[in-house]
């Protein structure tokens, strides 16, 4: 009895402080009627990548197929040359473009002179500012072979015309990554330089004392302390493993080049919504199998991160 | 700090290492930079035969001349103004609102809410599920499909809930409420007030982000007239396509063939001006921005 009155009590003061509480609450229904909208309806509606989608009949009309949009995509010939070239350009670009802004942030922070500092860290997030459009454009126009930069350098020096880079399918993937690095070292170093600022001095003096070069103290006071900042980034992109950069890829695609730039998430706005015969079902579930992946990809890398390092994002 | 020629000989070398290597790559990133300013300010000739390595060649403006002759350039910049603004103003009223509720303590639910909001960082329902509500809703070739659907980004929510909670002392709330202050009413004059740093932060990665958006207008949008600056720039920079009808002068009609490289040049300086100009305004509140995305929330 004295325990259901307690119960009653509770809830009753839950009630009291939600009635005291009511603006937040108005504050928040629009914020809130947004996120139920255009992020859980959606989710909702990856039922139709176990149907067989028809617009007349509608999502809830259609009949259901159980797995054989999977089936299919996984037993068509796309299937393996997908899988290869989305690898390819998202682990090439994690091994490349992950290490690089820390080295460039332990460099940075280890330089002298403090104004000169100051311009290059300046002036290297500035191409993070450029769209996509306008960076593929950039790519395109700057490795053109007769009025690019690279054309103007080559015939500059060897006084020859240059060969074409951009026919080349092979060389998707080394464009595709450098122009990335190009563009976002500065951007993902900002987080590291920031993580370095506050290193505590002592440490570094104390290291000086003892004998240690700048040197070793990048690698004995320095790297030990931005570890966590490092392992958190590396786990997010971990999880970001299959959602390579969707714009830029299909903005550098061409038809020589196709056999190395198709990926899961082209083939599935090409599925979807950019072919003559689209295919709505079939392209959720390929989505859906590519947000799975990765979400799947997420939980393993933070579980790892916790059992090696102690530090995880949830 | 000590000069220079103290250092051990060993860390000389180290020094004179790390700088020469920084300064190659800070070379690497603003060589193209100046490269693209120097031929959008050279001839059309010039351009085409490899002639610019480094300073303009032949000085002309004929590039500007076309570029702004050009009606879809106008109608391009025109809308993507109106969606960077408009666009960016729904994103930080709807981000600000959401983000002072879930920094109160003492909201109940405010844990399972934040989940909520959280969660859809990690899973989505897609490209075609999103694409099927935006139709339904009527939005197709309307400014909404480009308004509405991302009007907060989740990141930025935690961001700006991080500040609240880290920067605004609960004291002051306690105050106020004691002075009869009501929950939106210490939103309005008390939290709004004291958040102009990460409000500039949201401006920023918003309106950004609106201003160089690609995909979601390719996507929604299907007549010229809405087009943001973003989708005219495809059809120009990747398609070699400035219809010679679309521009008003003839005399300029003729020096299209020998030009299309300048105007290429042209094209990306001047969309990235809008961006260029606020830059500096902002840079110092977007590297802190940076920073609180870092801790976590």
């Amino acid at each position: 009895m004295a325990k259901n009155n307690k119960k009653y009590d509770s809830s009753k003061k839950l009630k009291k402080a939600i009635v005291a509480r009511w603006q937040l609450y108005l504050l928040l229904v629009l914020p809130l009627l947004y996120i139920l909208i255009f992020a859980y309806i959606p989710m909702g509606g990856l039922v139709i990548a176990f149907k067989r989608y028809n617009v007349g009949l509608g999502i809830f009309g259609s009949p259901w197929v159980g797995l054989e949009n999977f089936k299919k995509f996984f037993t068509s010939f796309k299937f393996p040359v997908l899988m290869k070239n989305t690898l390819t350009l998202s682990l090439y670009s994690l091994i490349a473009s992950f290490p690089i802004p820390i080295i460039f942030a332990l460099l940075l922070n280890a330089m002298t002179g403090k104004h000169y500092k100051k311009v290059i860290q300046t002036v290297t997030y500035i191409p993070y500012f450029i769209s996509t459009v306008v960076m593929v454009g950039l790519i395109f126009q700057l490795l053109n072979d007769r009025s690019g930069l690279y054309g103007a350098l080559y015939t500059f020096f060897t006084n020859k015309t240059a060969p074409s880079l951009l026919a080349k399918g092979e060389l998707f993937k080394h464009i595709y990554v450098w122009s990335g690095i190009w563009q976002s070292t500065g951007y993902s170093a900002i987080i590291y330089i920031a993580a370095l600022a506050g290193v505590d001095q002592s440490l570094h003096e104390a290291a000086e004392i003892d004998g240690a070069s700048r040197f070793q103290r990048i690698l004995y006071v320095d790297i030990p302390e931005i570890l966590p900042t490092a392992s958190i980034m590396l786990i997010l992109a971990v999880g970001n493993i299959m959602n390579v950069g969707f714009e830029k890829v299909l903005l550098m695609q061409n038809t020589l080049n196709l056999n190395y730039s198709e990926i899961i998430s082209t083939y599935v706005y090409k599925v979807g919504l950019a072919s003559g015969i689209t295919d709505f079902s079939l392209s959720t579930a390929i989505g859906m199998f590519n947000s799975v992946t990765n979400f799947t990809l997420l939980i393993i890398a933070n579980w790892g991160s916790k059992k090696m390092s102690n530090s995880g994002i949830f | 700090m000590r000069r220079f020629k103290n250092y051990s000989m060993n860390d000389k070398l180290f020094y004179i290492i790390i700088t020469l290597i920084l300064t190659i790559f800070f070379l690497a990133v603003l060589y193209p930079c100046i490269f693209v300013l120097s031929a959008s300010f050279s001839s059309g000739s010039a351009v085409q035969s490899g002639k610019v390595v480094l300073f303009p060649v032949d000085f002309s403006i004929e590039g500007y001349k076309i570029v702004f002759n050009t009606n879809k350039v106008w109608i391009g910049f025109r809308n993507s103004l109106f969606y960077t603004f408009v666009g960016t103003t729904i994103n930080v009223v709807m981000t600000m609102s959401a983000a002072y509720c879930l920094s109160r303590r003492d909201m109940p639910g405010r844990n399972g809410i934040m989940l909520l909001f959280t969660f859809t960082m990690f899973f989505s329902g897609g490209m075609i599920p999103a694409y099927m509500l935006v139709q339904k809703l009527g939005f197709l070739n309307t400014p909404w499909a480009v308004l509405i659907p991302g009007a907060i980004g989740v990141y930025n929510l935690i961001i700006a809930r991080t500040f609240i909670m880290n920067s605004i002392p609960e004291e002051l709330l306690e105050a106020s409420r004691m002075d009869g202050c009501s929950d939106i009413k210490y939103f309005i004059s008390i939290v709004l007030p004291l958040s102009k740093a990460i409000i500039a932060v949201l401006v920023l990665y918003y309106g950004v982000g609106h201003w160089n958006s690609y995909f979601q207008p390719m996507l929604y949008l299907n007549k010229p007239a809405l087009y943001p600056l973003t989708l005219f720039l495809r059809e120009i920079l990747m398609a070699d396509q400035i219809d010679p009808s679309t521009i008003s002068d003839p005399e300029l009609q003729a020096q299209l063939a020998q030009t299309a490289g300048v105007i290429k040049y042209a094209l990306i300086v001047v969309s990235m001006v809008p961006v260029m100009m606020i830059y500096p305004l902002i840079q110092k509140y977007f590297v802190k921005g940076v920073m609180i995305g870092s801790v976590k929330g």
